[in-house]
């Protein structure tokens, strides 16, 4: 379970969430995501060794609450999740729970997955929640990317 | 462009480098006319903070003329003179709405990594290391600097470079350390460790909050000597400071004690021996030396930088004389238009504690200068256009 406080409103964390073609904007990893009814979706990851994609359900739908969804049949990885949007005390906002569970894999499917997702995949969950937390609250998600940078670094980067 | 680049322990090159961009719609370019080199650079030279990086470029006390502004930029203006904070800040998270700037939960894009280190991350820096974002900073010709309408104030008058430049950082550094003391005017004496430009600060802000007695402490004579024209009153450091500073406060101790050293102080070879072999991450003899001089019921205020786990912390002292700590990377952007009031009504004139002017292109040298405390050395200034 991943989680940030938000200092928006819950209807709007939830409106955002809810067109689920925005999350192509806080998900660091190359992805694509298609609605496909208001329901479904269809999930591409994307890395230099190969992608894997899934078709995703929305299964429990709370206007301004809480969103969870899981894959359908013959996903490459099924997974499932949810995402709560509760009020927090006070001024602060709204916080964002996300819960996220997938199917461990074998095989060359599995090591594709384990490198799309990291050691951690709950870590890429948390990243794209700070990435989201920023854009709402900021306007824009902070990078250094393209930024001048002395050597070694500038020829590393320029090699890549 | 040229840039000053850290290239390992004691090692800064000039280097060419690609000329910044506008990265995100709120980003500015700033034409860097001043910067200067603080004693957080130090410890980064020495190689003692994590997560910094050969190649990059250092560098978190500049200001300049904005000769840039991204899509979403709303009132800074291409043309304006400005200084810019050190601490990098979004202005709409709840830490920025509580004016606690450098607690900014939205600028450092590698958050993720302070959190693993430290628990959470505060706000991006520049020309810190990797954890604090690493945002390319400021000892260059130009710099690209984030969120253009929060963090940089507008000078409109003309008032030279050298008195606000200082706004970015120390100035207010000294500043919130001498507020974090709670100083009651007229009663309360202040201890200062430390005459570096941070103490230097604190020293002069300790008397502008009305602190009735300062007492400095550093083992540099010219130091020391700036600090007295101040109207501090100052000692050496060394093993005798507490039995001092009872002898000059009636037995009570200062009712507040400010660690503008931070984490290479001198007057401890176990302390040294330890840092050189990676078995302790900074060198806390300042600090444990304020905790157990600082009255009871006093307060202890640490600008100082620290950067990870301490050594024999009298913590005990600390309990027991029911010690309040206050501390934290400053809150820039609080401070920077009643600071700006203070020098345009010349209650104070930052510059004081320049001692060198030097072109950028001799930045390796003048980061030796600083960081050795060489030819009377205090605070250097260094010309991007040179
Ligand atoms: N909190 C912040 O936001 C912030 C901002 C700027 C600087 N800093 C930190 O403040 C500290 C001071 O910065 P500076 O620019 O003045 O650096 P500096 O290195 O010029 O000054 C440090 C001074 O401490 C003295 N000193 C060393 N050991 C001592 C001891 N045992 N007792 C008394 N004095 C001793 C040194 O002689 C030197 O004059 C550094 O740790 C720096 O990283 C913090
Ligand atoms: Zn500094
Ligand atoms: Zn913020």
């Amino acid at each position: 379970m991943r989680a940030v406080t938000i200092r928006r409103p819950a209807a709007e964390l939830y409106a955002f969430w809810r067109d689920v073609e925005n999350l192509q904007r806080v998900i660091k990893d190359p992805v694509s995501i298609i609605a496909l009814s208001a329901d479904e979706s269809h999930w591409k990851v994307t890395a230099p060794t190969g992608s894997v994609e899934w078709d995703s359900l929305i299964i429990n739908d709370e206007p301004g609450a809480l969103i969870a969804w899981r894959s359908r049949e013959g996903a490459d990885v099924r997974n499932a999740g949810s995402v709560r949007f509760v009020a927090a005390p006070g001024d602060e906002g709204t916080e964002v729970t996300v819960a996220l569970e997938y199917d461990p894999l074998g095989g060359a499917l599995g090591k594709l997955v384990a490198k799309l997702t990291g050691d951690d995949p709950g870590l890429q969950v948390y990243i794209a929640l700070k990435r989201l937390k920023a854009l709402l609250e900021s306007g824009e998600i902070p990078t250094t990317e393209g930024q001048p940078v002395g050597e070694p670094q500038a020829s590393a980067k320029g090699k890549k | 462009m040229k840039a000053a680049v850290w290239m390992g322990k004691k090692k800064m090159e000039v280097q060419t480098v690609a000329d910044p961009s506008i990265l995100n719609p709120r980003d500015c370019i700033v034409k860097v006319t001043a910067t200067a080199i603080c004693g957080s650079d130090v410890h980064l030279y020495n190689g003692l903070v994590p997560t910094l990086e050969k190649g990059d470029i250092l560098g978190h006390e500049f200001m300049g003329e904005v000769v840039e502004v991204g899509s979403a930029v709303k009132t800074t203006r291409v043309g304006d003179r400005v200084v810019v904070p050190f601490t990098i800040a979004c202005g709409a998270c709840s830490h920025c709405v509580r004016t606690e700037w450098s607690c900014c939960d939205n600028t450092n894009p590698n958050a993720h990594v302070a959190e693993a280190l430290i628990g959470y991350s505060p706000a991006g820096l520049f020309g810190f290391s990797h954890m604090s974002g690493g945002y390319a900073g400021g000892q260059a010709e130009y710099v690209r600097v984030p969120f253009a309408d929060v963090g940089p104030i507008k000078i409109e008058s003309d008032i030279p470079d050298e008195k606000v430049l200082f706004l970015s950082d120390v100035f207010p550094t000294g500043y919130m350390a001498a507020e974090n003391c709670n100083i009651v005017p007229g009663r309360s004496v202040v201890a200062v460790w430390g005459c570096g430009p941070v103490g230097q600060f604190a020293i002069r802000s300790a008397f502008l909050l009305g602190a009735a007695k300062v007492i400095a402490i550093d083992s540099i004579p010219e130091r020391r000597a700036l600090a007295e024209k101040a109207g501090a009153t100052a000692i050496p450091s060394g093993d005798d400071v507490m039995e001092t500073l009872k002898a000059m406060t009636g037995g009570r101790g200062p009712d507040a004690a400010i660690d503008a050293v931070g984490m290479e102080a001198h007057g401890s070879t176990y302390d040294d021996v330890k840092q050189a072999l990676k078995l302790e991450t900074d060198r806390p003899f300042a600090l444990r030396q304020a905790m157990r001089c600082v009255r009871k019921a006093g307060t202890l205020s640490v600008p100082g930088v620290y950067a990870g786990f301490l050594d024999n912390v009298p913590f005990g002292t600390v309990m027991n004389k029911g010690v309040t700590i206050r501390t934290g990377q400053t809150h820039v952007q609080r401070y920077l238009h009643p600071l700006l009031e203070l020098v345009e009504k010349k209650k104070i004139d930052p510059a004081c504690i320049i001692t060198h002017r030097v072109p950028l292109s001799q930045a390796p040298e003048a980061y030796a200068m600083f960081a050795d405390k060489t030819d009377g050395c205090i605070k250097v200034v260094l010309d991007p256009s040179r």
